[in-house]
């Protein structure tokens, strides 16, 4: 599914460079759910953008699904974002002018899709994130939880191979944060690889693996007994 | 792209972001405002130039004759000079190619009466030419012509406000008969003349019949001419002078005698006129400028706010698989969109706004301020073009922002 190979990255920081990923090299298969862990400055933020498409490494192979991501181009990078990955973020990132459908069909307009098309699929996201109820409401009048619940079902909606999500609880109460997660794994049960940036170890180990970043390059690749909480 | 879906977005855009819709709409609405008011008054202020001088043709000259003030070839001062008709013939025949029309006047005073209204007015004598010379207006029946002349025949024009005078709300009054000193005239035409209400309080006659009636003679008070209008400046300039010249020599007048025959040429008052009517143009244009530019600074800045405010939307927007191409054309095509909108009720406030206005404006010698349908619409599809081109800068950039750095943008 994912292939990192020898993946370097530096930004110029004055008339220095800020070597932020020293070599990294690991794979995720189909239907992982890996947590990236680290602390700030450790690198995973960057890992995190280059995998998304969103940032290009200096040196390195990176594949997505056996498509080699590599100078791509502005459009075209637009493109595979929108057809393989699916993001989360931290802080939500709905479009607030945008009621929680609109939000939700986004990504599908930039698929192409027709619009009867886009609200259908995007319905039945909603509901499978249980706010079917609420899709005519503007993000400001939903809770975190909830935000965070239409940011999913904008992510799954594209129908994407891989789910990328930064710090998806930081800005949640560690109920909600719970929920969310448990969320997230009953999509990974369904086959969804998800791969979740966090420095919380609670959140990291509801996931199956554990990728500890330091300084750049990686301490620890562990696969672990994920823990489940029952609602 | 710009399929039904292109526009939702657009207009949910705009719909949803109404503040912002608002503020970068009205800097465009009181641009065309300012410039459409401005543009306006300045236009009235040349319509009052213009129509200050609409009285008679621009290309008119108007020839009298005066005592002599300078003894020349043992002729004494003191000589009066008149004209006749045979100086009228050689005038016309002489000058021809340069001439466009041309008519004697004589003026005469009469007391003129209908049932029970009598006035006093002035009647003038001429020639059908004297239409063109005096743009007179004529709205009812006809001018004299050249049979009136011929056949000496007692026909009069009249002003309307001879008519309103003497027939009160009687309309149609041709064919009917006035007294003139007694002698029985027929009216066959009504005239209106933009020189004003003194202008409208005129009798026209021919000039061969006042001849016959008042004096029985052949003598002109004026000789009124236009030149041909293929003459250039200097070439109506030397006109009049040739024509000064060899009326000074036909009367045995000296060169430098000042009062024995005038010629008076509307082309030198013209040089002024034209003088003032290109500064007033200059200005027009300076003002035009003035607010299109202002316009265009304020479209510029609006357009980097608005790019600066909806970052972190166009960082959302790519991540989820807008391409830079898509970013541009929304930004650019919604700018245009309340760009043109605010133009057009920019306009509306303006041209409304100058006609609530307009007519208290006259004490300050400005006259029907307003302005041309096609100069709005160039100052508006200007504001757009440079609304793209102030735009397009900081959308192209907007597209090139990386996601991360945009969506981090709080």
């Amino acid at each position: 599914m994912l292939k990192i190979k020898n993946l370097h990255k530096s930004y110029p920081i004055g008339d220095t460079k800020l070597h932020v990923l020293k070599g990294i090299n690991m794979s995720v298969e189909n239907g992982e759910m890996v947590a990236i862990m680290g602390s700030s400055g450790s690198g995973k933020s960057t890992l995190l953008n280059i995998i998304g498409i969103l940032d290009e490494a200096d040196e390195g192979e990176y594949s997505l699904d056996n498509v080699k991501i590599k100078n791509l181009g502005e459009k075209k990078a637009a493109i595979y974002r929108n057809k393989f990955l699916g993001f989360i973020f931290q802080s939500f990132n709905l479009i607030k002018y945008k009621n929680a459908l609109d939000n939700v069909s986004l990504p599908l307009y930039y698929q192409g899709l027709k619009r009867e098309k886009r609200m259908e699929r995007a319905k039945f996201y909603l509901k499978k994130v249980g706010l079917l109820d609420w899709s005519s409401h503007l993000p400001k009048e939903l809770s975190g939880g909830q935000q965070q619940r239409v940011a999913i079902a904008r992510a799954l909606a594209s129908e994407p191979k891989l789910i990328l999500a930064d710090e998806p609880t930081g800005a949640l109460d560690s109920n909600t944060s719970r929920d969310i997660m448990t969320f997230l794994q009953k999509l990974n049960d369904e086959g969804k690889t998800i791969l979740i940036v966090t420095h919380e170890q609670e959140i990291a180990n509801m996931c199956k693996r554990i990728v500890r970043l330091r300084d750049g390059i990686i301490l620890e690749d562990n696969l672990i007994n994920q823990l489940r909480i029952k609602v | 792209m710009l399929d039904q879906d292109f526009w939702r977005e657009i207009f949910q855009s705009i719909n949803k972001n109404r503040t912002r819709s608002l503020l970068s709409g009205f800097t465009v609405i009181f641009a065309i405002m300012l410039f459409t008011i401005l543009f306006g008054l300045a236009n009235g202020l040349n319509n009052t130039f213009s129509e200050a001088f609409v009285d008679d043709a621009a290309n008119s000259i108007f020839i009298r004759s005066g005592r002599t003030i300078k003894p020349h070839r043992g002729l004494q001062s003191g000589r009066r000079i008149q004209f006749r008709n045979k100086d009228y013939d050689y005038i016309k025949s002489d000058f021809n190619s340069k001439l466009e029309f041309i008519s004697s006047r004589i003026y005469q005073n009469v007391f003129a009466s209908f049932r029970n209204e009598k006035n006093n007015y002035q009647l003038r004598a001429v020639h059908p030419d004297h239409k063109f010379i005096e743009k007179t207006i004529v709205t009812q029946g006809r001018f004299l012509n050249q049979l009136d002349i011929k056949n000496r025949t007692k026909v009069i024009v009249i002003g309307d406000l001879v008519r309103q005078d003497l027939f009160k709300n009687e309309k149609f009054v041709k064919g009917k008969y006035i007294n003139l000193n007694g002698i029985p005239f027929k009216v066959v035409g009504i005239f209106k003349d933009n020189g004003g209400d003194d202008e409208e309080r005129k009798i026209y006659m021919p000039i061969s019949t006042v001849q016959q009636i008042y004096g029985n003679n052949d003598f002109v008070d004026q000789i009124n001419l236009t030149y041909n209008k293929e003459l250039d400046y200097d070439g109506a300039l030397d006109f009049g002078l040739d024509l000064e010249k060899a009326l000074k020599e036909r009367f045995v007048v000296s060169p430098n005698d000042q009062r024995a025959v005038r010629v008076f040429n509307m082309a030198m008052q013209n040089k002024g006129i034209n003088q003032m009517t290109s500064v007033l143009g200059i200005l027009i244009l300076i003002i035009g400028l003035g607010t299109l530019i202002a316009g265009v600074v304020g479209i510029s800045n609006i357009m980097i706010f608005i790019v600066k405010e909806r970052t972190k939307e166009i960082g959302i927007r790519k991540a989820l698989g807008a391409s830079p191409q898509s970013i541009i054309s929304i930004i650019l095509v919604e700018s245009i969109i309340v760009t043109t909108l605010a133009g057009y009720v920019g306009l509306l406030f303006g041209v409304t706004l100058l006609e609530l206005v307009a007519p208290s404006l006259e004490i300050y010698f400005i006259t029907d301020p307003s302005v041309s349908k096609t100069m709005v619409f160039t100052a508006t599809i200007t504001l757009i073009i440079s609304g793209i081109i102030a735009g397009y800068l900081p959308a192209k950039r907007a597209s090139q922002i990386k996601p991360i750095v945009a969506i981090r943008n709080e």
